[in-house]
């Protein structure tokens, strides 16, 4: 900060204020000492003249004020009912502006098993006959199979959170390709690619099987996540603040903790279908930390190229970043 | 350019009444904008203590910049003041958060949407500018009660209250900014950006 503390200058711009303001003896050379002080630099000028700003305003306010200050309340209060709508129109606007492709609907039949999808961007909740919720990420198929002695979920692909209603009776079963989740009461994100599954576990306990020949299996527990194979199954611990950071989704914004362009890049791809591509190896290390709407990709390639100064093109199906 | 900042700078004596200058615009557009900016700041800069200094280099740069020439869009030009702001300074750092332009854009559409009703702000203001001097301590309220209800001088709430001329200032000086922070704090943060 190449000025003083603003904390200082203000105190210095009230003192100036109140004696120009309150005074009698107020003289042209005590006015010629102001201005000399508000010519010296830019920040005490705008600190005086926030505060003589400020000063205007009360006054403007009381003229329209009613004579006893008692009665101000009473005003205030007869008003009182309109903040309330005013702030309920604005939170309705939020809740349209916003939104972004999420459906909710219960599903309560009985008929098994049952299909459940979303494209790329998709995001939906599902409740399932037994009350739990499955909460489907973009580009994510599972089939649900829940009857009176089993409940039997299949992530044919993508990723998913789930909120378990426990059923000592009937475990929760999630199945992906060759690996097997058995929920004990919980709630978990689970995420499908190619040969693996990741568990993250948020609450409660779970087992991670891996099945067939190569049969392994690790208990987990709340903030462990298990990354499993076909042939095995490794359990680390997650921080909080990152496993929130991989929920992001589920209230449309993502978020990139300390990734890497190229990183990031890849993840936003998984819910848009115009896709970046990132050109260069080196363009692919810069560092990203941001928090982003899911499907703003305009946004993403416009913030990159202001910051790291990259060169964009646009080719209709995708975004070429490039130095 | 001394000559332009010569007839730009307000005299601070004569300025109520004068043509628009640099100070009443910078008191009806800039100022206005004020819980925006702190929004801003706030959610873009981790340490909170250095908020005030930031907020203070983002006047005076705008305000260096209007002596030049005014900007067409006052909230466009303060908020990209305060972005650029923190990317110098973030930049020396590894990690740069694209939040921060990603809040300049969200934050421009809020900017352009019409405001809210002005009589509603106003009364509003009335109602939090009670709540600010009941937040005053005792004897500073007076003084400031004395100042702005009754319309007293100086000389007369010294005498009033008995205490020294020094002192009122102290309380008056302490009252402005007090209600400064009131009439310029947080009254637009609660209707946030759709």
């Amino acid at each position: 900060m190449t000025s003083e503390p603003a904390d200082t200058l203000e105190a210095r711009a009230a003192d100036w204020l109140q004696r120009r303001r309150y005074w009698k003896d107020w003289s042209p050379a005590d006015q010629a000492d102001l201005d000399t002080w508000l010519d010296e630099a830019p920040h005490h000028a705008v600190a005086y003249w926030r505060l003589a700003g400020g000063l205007e305003r009360t006054e403007r306010l009381q003229a329209l004020r009613p004579q006893r200050t008692t009665r101000v309340s009473g005003m205030a209060a007869a008003l009182r009912p309109i903040l309330p709508k005013l702030v309920a129109a604005f939170a309705t606007v939020a809740l349209l502006g916003g939104g972004a492709l999420l459906f909710v609907s219960a599903t309560k039949t009985g008929t098994n098993p049952q299909l459940y999808s979303t494209g790329v961007g998709g995001h939906q909740i599902i409740t399932l006959a037994d009350g739990s919720q499955i909460e489907l990420n973009t580009d994510t198929t599972l089939t649900a199979d829940i009857g009176p002695n089993h409940r039997h979920v299949k992530l044919e692909r993508g990723e998913a959170f789930f909120d378990i209603v426990h059923d000592s009776n009937r475990p929760f079963i999630v199945e992906a390709d060759g690996q097997r989740i058995t929920d004990l009461g919980t709630q978990f994100l689970a995420r499908r690619e190619a040969g693996r599954l990741e568990v993250d576990l948020l609450q409660g306990k779970a087992r991670v099987d891996i099945l067939g020949a190569n049969a392994k299996s690790a208990l987990l527990l709340p903030g462990d996540r298990a990354i499993a194979t076909t042939t095995d199954v490794a359990v680390t611990k997650r921080a909080a603040k990152k496993l929130d950071a991989q929920l992001g989704w589920r209230r449309g914004v993502i978020v990139f903790d300390n990734v890497t362009l190229a990183e990031a890049a890849a993840e936003l791809n998984r819910y848009n279908q115009q896709k970046i591509v990132v050109v260069g190896a080196s363009t692919g290390q810069l560092n990203v930390n941001a928090t982003l709407p899911i499907n703003n990709v305009g946004l993403f390639v416009r913030s990159a190229k202001t910051l790291f100064d990259l060169k964009i093109e646009n080719r209709g199906n995708e975004i070429l970043i490039s130095r | 350019m001394n000559d332009q900042q010569d007839s730009e700078r307000e005299s601070a004596g004569q300025g109520d009444m004068a043509a628009p200058s640099i100070a009443t615009w910078f008191m009806r557009e800039v100022l206005p904008l004020e819980p925006i900016l702190m929004q801003f700041l706030q959610r873009n800069w981790r340490n909170q203590s250095d908020i005030t200094d930031l907020r203070q280099e983002v006047y005076a740069r705008v305000w260096s910049a209007a002596m030049r020439e005014r900007p067409q869009f006052p909230k466009r030009f303060v908020l990209t003041t305060a972005r650029n702001l923190i990317i110098n300074r973030l930049r020396d750092e590894q990690i740069v958060p694209i939040e921060v332009i990603a809040d300049v854009d969200a934050l421009g559409a809020v900017m352009d949407a019409p405001g809210a009703d002005q009589a509603v702000i106003a009364r509003d203001e009335l109602r939090r500018l009670q709540d600010a001097l009941d937040q005053l301590p005792p004897r500073c309220r007076e003084a400031v009660v004395m100042a702005h209800v009754e319309g007293l001088a100086g000389h007369e709430i010294a005498q009033r209250m008995n205490i020294s001329r020094p002192t009122v200032s102290v309380h008056l000086a302490q009252g402005l900014r007090a209600l400064t922070a009131i009439m310029y704090g947080e009254e637009i943060a609660r209707k946030k950006s759709p």
